[in-house]
């Protein structure tokens, strides 16, 4: 009974911080208008070339203009000095739940994932809420641009993410609304890979359950069934497409959606860890004529050799997660990159979440330490993501003609101590300022309780 | 006389099972060399500086000398210390591995009788993962369903041990309690079952208040009558035992912690002031998400706060959650640690503890303090560990760089002078594990084959191994990846 009374509780929570949040003042999030930079002295870390010890990077109209060691500050560019700071890439994160999920526990600020599995016609980029607190508190971290996918688990997924969840959206973590922050609206299809799973948890009785081997797998084929029927449908839905005009076939917005994927211009994010599913969903996306990247891979290394001569990019869970068996090498995942780098697969590092998206850096400087070169490590979160969702035109290294996503840091990038100092997003200079900083500083500014006033 | 005699007893043949536990891991455990000198490394003491090209000599376990100039003692062990960082081991101020089992007895609001040191699980893997880290203590808490949970303890990482050795001796147990959300279960329900008491925090208040006045008049009733036993007086009938009371007279004599799990400043504030009516003390808050918001309070009160590096937005009460949180606690004068809840956070506590110079600016000894003296102090355990320093146990930790680095790797792990982890051993010893793996994956293949008991499985499945979901991994107490249900009974 009391539960409808926390329902209706939960939303005057939110009313509350929603208030705050539009009480943020936005204005300081980024600067009016387009203008010119110059940022000079700077080791520029440039990942298209060796770096520049002391060089000027020229930033204009949103794009980098200039680069280099002998690069001319032109007359009227706002000019920052960098002497001792390093200038590099901004961070790309490629998994994560970017804007669609406020607070976790609370489904009214969550819309990750829809009901059932198909729904290949929804798409992040609807969704992503432009104030989030997450987007200011993670670029403060050096993260200029993530992949907000649907479906990705997170918080209050409850497991069940659909087979078919939707396009993740490609953004730029600065804008005043989507237009502004999207990259590429329809960045990659998401697919669940489905599991053979022998354990359930029984909600009846809170214990898990065993489920014998062949009804599992018997469940898991209904699955990759059900997915190949889909993607059938939609290859005829796309064949009539071909013949007449809309007025002679029936309009199908899901299976409409999947024509991109099949006509090979999208490709698909196909989630799984375990080596199996690895196996059979690179099969599956081969016969399918999909082009697929692998998102989790946690057992990516048992099938090193198939991705690389199938050519299928994987986009890593966190090297900071818990190996899957109890007898995995305890550094199993910390050296998988090392592992991928050496076996020649291509990779790029995500956060998979949210409000751990700050922990990117992390995360590779981590898979440094365990083996992979620093180099290829700070590739990871940038160039690689890029190249692997097929915009590293525009983003993910230092060079003319592309999107000025850049972050000018006191030190090493990945490494925990060090901090962004400027943050250029999409050519602008953008604040830093969040709401962590903002609670921070109002808190190291409480006055000390009046004597009269007792402590507790 | 008789009781002497069967003490007596008991104590010998739990020598001797001691004695066998002993020879029966000696396979598995470290070799515990008598003397062991660590050279020429930077000596991260914590308490008394860096000594850069330092040196710690360790006997019987026990940190026997530290200084630039330390001669090896003949026989000792040498270990060549050139490039690496020596610090006093991690400890965890808020851990639930090597539980066998739920850390939760969810089914009532008052859980004191439950008690996690009868459930240690010294086989959990995470104990050595854990180790691996660099962590030698943790304080293993139960969950936070209860308004009052469990009771606690506080172990070693004795990876090899049974569980007997597991404890930390001497350190006073503790008990769980928790506020706010999880108790009063904002995020979840049971299913089938009616919302239960609390379901506010005024309630969980309440719940608190009720459970410690039974337990000062129970203790009352029991010294009243202790009192007419010690005048002589005859036939007298004890107050009947309570089991669930027992555990919150301790913490109102003050020979048991509590460790509250607690998120918002008023339900901090709340603890505080019943504490105080009560005339005991909070050891910890655990978690304290907006301690920074009532700093002063939590200082003046002389609790001591373990909190997140920088976990936020899982719930409405970690929305305020802000990475400066233990920075800005320590400026103000609490005592703060950062802790795990969580079996794979804890395998990089000195990272964590890092995020606290950029976000706060904590000074390097002031970072490495909140995951080593601080919970050390926290716990009641300084006088053993935390530091290095001579007479303390020798609980170390050498590292290939600066701890409080994203690139530091621990390369080996000691407690009480045993080498309990060992990286290059580890690494060394994966080709002969992969190949003892095989052998036994073989024997079971060879096993399932036999017709009579697997006629109905085609030999391609029977040999497959079984495989788990990601999501049926062991989760941690109260991480946010979690899904809404928790495994263990519903707390977060």
């Amino acid at each position: 009974m009391n539960f409808s009374a926390t329902k209706i509780v939960r939303p005057l929570y939110l009313i509350c911080f929603l208030s705050l949040i539009y009480l943020t003042p936005l204005a300081a999030a980024q600067s009016p208008a387009p203008a010119v930079y110059a940022v000079t002295h700077a080791k520029l870390v440039t990942l298209a070339g060796p770096p520049i010890d002391d060089g000027t990077v020229v930033i204009k109209d949103g794009k980098i203009a200039a680069i280099g060691a002998a690069v001319e500050v032109p007359a009227g560019a706002q000019v920052i000095d960098a002497k001792g700071l390093q200038v590099s890439p901004g961070l790309f994160d490629p998994v994560t739940q970017m804007g669609l999920s406020e607070i976790g526990a609370v489904g009214s600020t969550v819309d990750t994932t829809e009901t059932g599995p198909f729904n290949p016609d929804v798409v992040a980029a609807t969704a992503v809420f432009p104030s989030s607190e997450h987007i200011p508190v993670t670029r403060a971290s050096g993260v200029t641009e993530v992949l907000s996918v649907p479906g990705s688990g997170g918080f209050d997924s409850g497991g069940n993410r659909g087979l078919l969840a939707g396009q993740a959206s490609a953004i730029h973590l600065a804008g005043w609304t989507m237009d502004e922050m999207q990259i590429k609206r329809s960045a990659a299809m998401v697919i669940n890979w489905p599991t053979i799973s022998t354990t359930t948890f029984d909600f009846a009785t809170f214990s898990r359950k065993q489920k014998p081997y062949a009804e599992a797998k018997q469940e898991y084929e209904k699955q990759v069934n059900q997915l190949t029927d889909v993607l059938e449908s939609a290859r005829h839905y796309a064949q009539a497409m071909g013949h007449g005009g809309p007025s002679d076939f029936e309009r199908d917005v899901k299976l409409e959606a999947l024509v991109p994927v099949l006509r090979g211009q999208l490709p698909v994010l196909v989630f799984a860890d375990r080596a199996r599913d690895i196996r059979n969903a690179v099969e599956f996306c081969e016969k399918q004529k999909l082009r697929m990247i692998l998102a989790g891979g946690e057992e990516a290394y048992k099938v090193k050799d198939l991705l690389r001569s199938k050519d299928v990019p994987v986009i890593l869970r966190p090297v900071l997660t818990d190996p899957d068996e109890e007898d995995d090498a305890y550094d199993r995942l910390l050296s998988e990159p090392a592992e991928l780098s050496a076996a020649g697969v291509k990779f790029a590092l995500a956060s998979f979440d949210n409000s751990f998206a700050r922990r990117l850096g992390q995360n590779a400087a981590n898979a440094i330490a365990h083996g992979l070169s620093p180099e290829e490590g700070l590739k990871s979160v940038t160039l690689y993501p890029a190249q692997i969702l097929g915009i590293s035109d525009q983003l993910g290294t230092l060079q003319v003609g592309k999107v000025a996503n850049i972050i000018v840091t006191n030190g090493d990038p990945l490494e925990l101590t060090t901090e962004v100092k400027y943050l250029f997003i999409r050519g602008q200079l953008t604040s830093t300022d969040n709401r962590h900083k903002h609670l921070y500083e109002k808190y190291l500014n409480r006055p000390k309780p009046s004597p009269g006033q007792k402590p507790t | 006389m008789k009781i002497h005699s069967t003490l007596l007893i008991s104590l010998v043949v739990a020598t001797l099972l001691g004695a066998a536990c002993i020879t029966a891991s000696a396979a598995t455990s470290p070799d515990a060399p008598p003397v062991i000198l660590i050279q020429n490394a930077t000596v991260l003491t914590v308490t008394k500086g860096t000594i850069e090209h330092g040196s710690v000599l360790i006997k019987d376990g026990k940190i026997a000398e530290v200084g630039a100039n330390v001669k090896a003692p003949s026989g000792a062990q040498v270990i060549d210390g050139t490039g690496m960082f020596v610090t006093p081991g991690i400890i965890d101020c808020h851990s639930h591995i090597a539980v066998d089992g739920s850390v939760n007895e969810g089914s009532i609001s008052v859980s004191s009788i439950a008690n996690i040191a009868e459930v240690l699980d010294s086989d959990d893997i995470s104990i050595y993962r854990d180790l691996a880290g660099g962590v030698t203590t943790a304080n293993i808490l139960h969950g936070s369903a209860n308004s009052i949970g469990g009771q606690t303890i506080v172990i070693k990482l004795r990876w090899g041990q049974p569980a007997a050795k597991l404890p930390f001796e001497g350190a006073l147990p503790g008990i769980k309690f928790a506020l706010g959300e999880n108790p009063k279960r904002s995020n979840f329900s049971v299913r089938g079952a009616e919302r239960r008491y609390p379901a506010s925090r005024m309630g969980v208040e309440e719940t608190i208040r009720a459970a410690f006045t039974e337990a000062r008049d129970y203790k009352n009733a029991w010294e009243a009558y202790n009192k007419k036993v010690a005048t002589g007086e005859k036939n007298l009938i004890p107050p009947r035992r309570d089991l669930r009371l027992d555990p919150l007279v301790e913490v109102l004599e003050g020979k048991r912690y509590v460790h509250s799990h607690c998120y918002r400043e008023d339900e901090i504030l709340m603890l505080l002031r019943v504490a105080k009516e009560f005339g005991f003390k909070v050891r910890t808050l655990q978690h304290v998400l907006e301690g920074y918001k009532v700093a002063d309070e939590i200082a003046a009160a002389g609790t001591g706060a373990s909190t997140f590096s920088d976990w936020w937005a899982y719930k409405v009460e970690a929305y305020d959650a802000i990475p400066y949180n233990a920075a800005l606690m320590t400026k103000r004068g609490v005592l703060v640690s950062i802790n795990s809840d969580d079996a794979e956070e804890a395998t990089h506590l000195n990272q964590e503890a890092a995020k606290s110079m950029k976000f706060g600016g904590l000074s390097h000894d002031e970072a490495l303090k909140l995951v080593t003296i601080n919970p050390a102090i926290q716990l009641g355990i300084d006088r053993h560990v935390g530091s290095i320093e001579v007479g303390k146990d020798a609980d170390l930790v050498i590292y290939n760089h600066d701890p409080l680095s994203a690139y530091a790797v621990v390369q080996k792990t000691l407690i009480d002078g045993r080498v309990y982890f060992d990286r290059q051993k580890d690494i060394a010893g994966r080709p002969a594990l992969e190949k003892e793996k095989k052998a036994l994956l073989e024997k079971e293949k060879a096993a399932a084959k036999k017709p009579e008991e697997k006629k109905a499985e085609k030999p391609d499945e029977a040999k497959k191994p079984e495989e788990k979901k990601p999501e049926d991994k062991k989760k941690p107490e109260d991480m946010p990846k979690m899904p809404q249900v928790d495994v263990n009974g519903g707390a977060r």
